[in-house]
């Protein structure tokens, strides 16, 4: 949790007990007046500790504890993709964002013959939303009687995403994390039995480490975490041992609290999940604070509903999403069927794509760039004129793509009307239903 | 050994309990009633607070075949939408908690029309009925104070009400001992204002459920998602005018999407066309059950069987 400015002050030499120490209080060095002025700019993070010379050993270990990300922000690399997760700061999006998306990756074994060409399926994988390509962020490899070192390499080659290497046993592990080659695996998992070797070799191949109790007990989470840190491993990813919607909503949220609101460092790391085959409970730990995902089986039909899920959730609630500016085809429009536009905030496209596209009705759907806002509030803030939709517009080609000159409006800027107008000369220029649920009939009415 | 504290919200508020429906000892015909609402944490904390109340799922039914469902929709349901009788007891089978009577909009709708098809449904079932008009604030006038009338005594959730026709709806409800379903922009302070303009005309909050709509999955979900949070919060914090239990109507949502709707000319990377669309109900459906929804209302019988599964699983925890 940050300290506040005074607490800050109470940790630079003006204040230390130290005769040695305490001579360099307010001594103007680090560019500040003195040292409670250097203690505030610190406190609003427009210094850097590093501009005292004079500050103790042990005030600094505080003061540096106090700055780091109640979450830890954990990085898995591979052949350039790399994957990062943590540094989260609110239980709910609304009170900031959610920062680093849950990572989905797909449960392979040692045992399955096609493992290699799975993970290259999931490589592979790659769909639009919005504009944005979603994809998968791993493999995670399953040591279960087969020949883990291959899979792994098999895995690593046929696939340049980051690995996760699901055994308990170190001896495998270490065979694992020889194979993976370049890339640097996140281990799971480290357990009361085997936590000495496994911190041993996360230490030594510099590799995430997970640390796994059976029961959901955080007390001995905690313990073995803190077992895994003293032995030199610094990312730690946390697996309390259960899976089910109930306890897991309900551990996942306490681990949440206890890093953001009780600054509990022993578990102030990011959660691994396993959702098995069930995409509903995939989505919950995606909402409800994991970090890692493990689903059992690659479908694009329920992966591709999934990452949008996660899209969604991680949205900044501050920075909505858009849609590309451009030209938009709705159920197969002929040049001589309508010409409509909006702006592009993803939900007025959406309200109005979705009713014209369950209509039936074809139709051209102009969407320009209104930064990302709705109609009227792109329209008060001057993002939404005759000129910015004359210029989509000629951009866009109209003129030459369709068979008509004729540009439906949003009812609620009818007032561009005569603008349009002298804007774009020679075009109809219609006012369309101020909502979108009243498009279809005006489309039938008007044009029908 | 160091222990670990649990860290505990202690709200100050709760959410009012609703009971949809009324059996004969009430003055109604229906074989069960169903209550809502009553929780004093977020949903399905049961180590800090209470969740009396299981989320309630709703099956959707229309009282003619849908012209506007896809065929992976219609498909499963078979010939049972030929009839809203046969319909109405299909999705008592499928699971249902309560129905939702959707009256579509065409000509022979009025108010006759609309007393008959409520009294075949609730011969047809004893589950509670929540009834929606078709959406157009006069013609839901018309139907709505037909149906309750016809249905006095039944408690049933009149829907929609919203800003424009709420006079209306809310004195029918007044009348004939109805609840009403008041449906808002995704808005917090839209909702508490239409939650205190429906208490101003007398209507008991014991008689409100809020709806404060949502997007679909990759149609504005979020949105919808965090404005239930938000309201949630505010009533455990102790907000009288947000202390009301929610419904949304991710069916309708998620099977307006192009991904629920187009099996062909889609890309390779949207999958299996059923799974697909079940998916983005069940996701859009669980996602708000997360964030505080109390009643969901599902239209494919998968999406029933998976969103019951999770409700269980979550209500059944420690």
């Amino acid at each position: 949790m940050a300290l506040t400015g005074i607490q800050i002050y109470k940790l630079l030499p003006a204040s230390s007990k130290n005769p040695d120490v305490k001579k360099h209080g307010n001594c103007k060095d680090c560019g500040f007046p003195t040292c409670l002025a250097f203690a505030m700019k610190l406190a609003q993070k427009q210094a850097e500790l590093a501009q005292c010379p004079y500050v103790e050993e042990e005030s600094k270990g505080q003061l540096e504890a106090s700055a780091a990300p109640p979450i830890r922000l954990i990085t898995l690399s591979a052949n350039g993709q790399s994957f990062k997760v943590g540094n989260e700061t609110v239980m709910f999006r609304h009170e900031k964002t959610f920062f680093n998306p849950a990572g989905l990756f797909v449960r392979v074994k040692d045992t399955q013959a096609d493992a290699a060409d799975i993970a290259k399926t999931v490589a592979d994988y790659v769909v639009d939303y919005v504009g944005m390509d979603l994809s998968l962020d791993g493999v995670a490899v399953e040591a279960a009687g087969g020949d883990f070192a291959a899979t792994v390499a098999a895995v690593a080659g046929a696939s340049s995403l980051p690995l996760i290497l699901l055994t308990e046993d170190p001896a495998l592990a270490e065979a694992g994390l020889k194979a993976a080659g370049d890339i640097t695996p996140l281990l799971w998992a480290a357990t009361n039995e085997n936590w000495q070797a496994m911190a041993a070799l996360a230490k030594q191949y510099k590799a995430p480490l997970a640390v796994r109790v059976p029961d959901g007990s955080l007390d001995d989470l905690a313990a073995l975490a803190e077992q895994a840190k003293g032995a030199g491993v610094e990312d730690i990813v946390l697996d309390p041992g259960i899976t089910d919607y109930g306890c897991s909503l309900a551990v996942y949220t306490q681990l949440r609290r206890l890093a953001l609101k009780k600054n509990e460092r022993k578990v102030g790391y990011p959660i691994l999940a396993f959702a098995g085959d069930d995409p509903v409970l995939a989505g919950q730990h995606i909402a409800k604070y994991a970090g890692f995902v493990i689903l059992d089986s690659f479908s694009p039909g329920t992966v591709y509903p999934l990452l949008v899920m996660r899209a969604n959730i991680f949205t900044d609630p501050q920075k909505p999403i858009q849609v590309q500016p451009g030209l938009y085809e709705i159920n197969n429009p002929k040049p001589t069927d309508p010409l409509m536009v909006t702006t592009n905030f993803s939900i007025t496209y959406f309200a109005v794509a979705n009713e014209v596209e369950s209509s039936g009705l074809p139709g051209w759907l102009l969407v320009a760039d209104a930064e990302g806002m709705s109609v009227l509030t792109a329209w008060a803030a001057g993002k939404f004129d005759a000129e910015r939709i004359a210029k989509s517009v000629n951009n866009n080609g109209l003129a030459e793509k369709l068979g008509h000159k004729r540009l439906i409006i949003p009812g609620h800027v009818a007032v561009l009307m005569g603008e349009l107008e002298e804007e774009l000369p020679g075009w109809d220029i219609g006012v369309g239903p101020r909502e979108a649920v009243d498009l279809p009939n005006y489309l039938k009415m008007q044009w029908g | 050994m160091p222990v670990i504290e649990i860290p505990k919200e202690k709200w100050s508020g709760a959410v009012r309990e609703i009971t949809l429906g009324a059996t004969a000892a009430d003055g109604g015909t229906r074989a069960k009633t169903v209550t809502i609402g009553g929780e004093t944490a977020m949903p399905f904390l049961h180590f800090e607070g209470q969740m009396p109340h299981s989320p309630v799922i709703a099956v959707e039914i229309q009282d003619r075949p849908p012209a506007d469902w896809p065929p992976v929709l219609l498909e499963a349901w078979g010939e049972a939408t030929d009839d809203v009788v046969a319909w109405a007891k299909a999705a008592e089978n499928s699971g249902a908690d309560v129905l939702l009577l959707t009256f579509a909009l065409h000509p022979d709708l009025n108010a006759a029309y609309a007393r008959q098809t409520l009294r075949r449904v609730l011969e047809a079932t004893g589950l509670p009925l929540i009834v929606f008009g078709p959406g157009q604030a006069d013609i839901d006038n018309e139907i709505l104070v037909a149906v309750a009338e016809e249905g006095e005594g039944e408690r049933l959730l009149l829907g929609l009400c919203e800003d424009k026709n709420y006079r209306t709806i809310v004195a029918a409800a007044l009348a004939h001992s109805h609840l009403v379903n008041a449906r808002t922009a995704m808005d917090v302070n839209l909702a508490k204002q239409l939650n205190i303009l429906i208490n101003d005309m007398g209507l008991p909050m014991e008689r409100i459920v809020m709806d404060p709509t949502t997007g679909a999955l990759g149609y504005g979900m979020e949105y919808g998602y965090s404005v239930m949070e938000r309201l949630r919060l505010a009533a455990l914090q102790g907000d009288s005018m947000t202390q009301l239990p929610m419904l949304v109507t991710p069916g309708e949502e998620a099977w307006r999407t192009k991904e629920a709707r187009a099996g062909e000319g889609v890309p390779a990377a949207w999958g299996d066309w059923t799974e697909r669309a079940v998916n983005w109900e069940t996701l859009t459906a669980s996602t708000l059950i997360e964030s505080g929804a109390d009643v969901v209302v599902l239209r494919h019988p998968e999406s029933v069987k998976r969103i019951r599964a999770m409700i269980t699983a979550l209500m059944n925890a420690n």
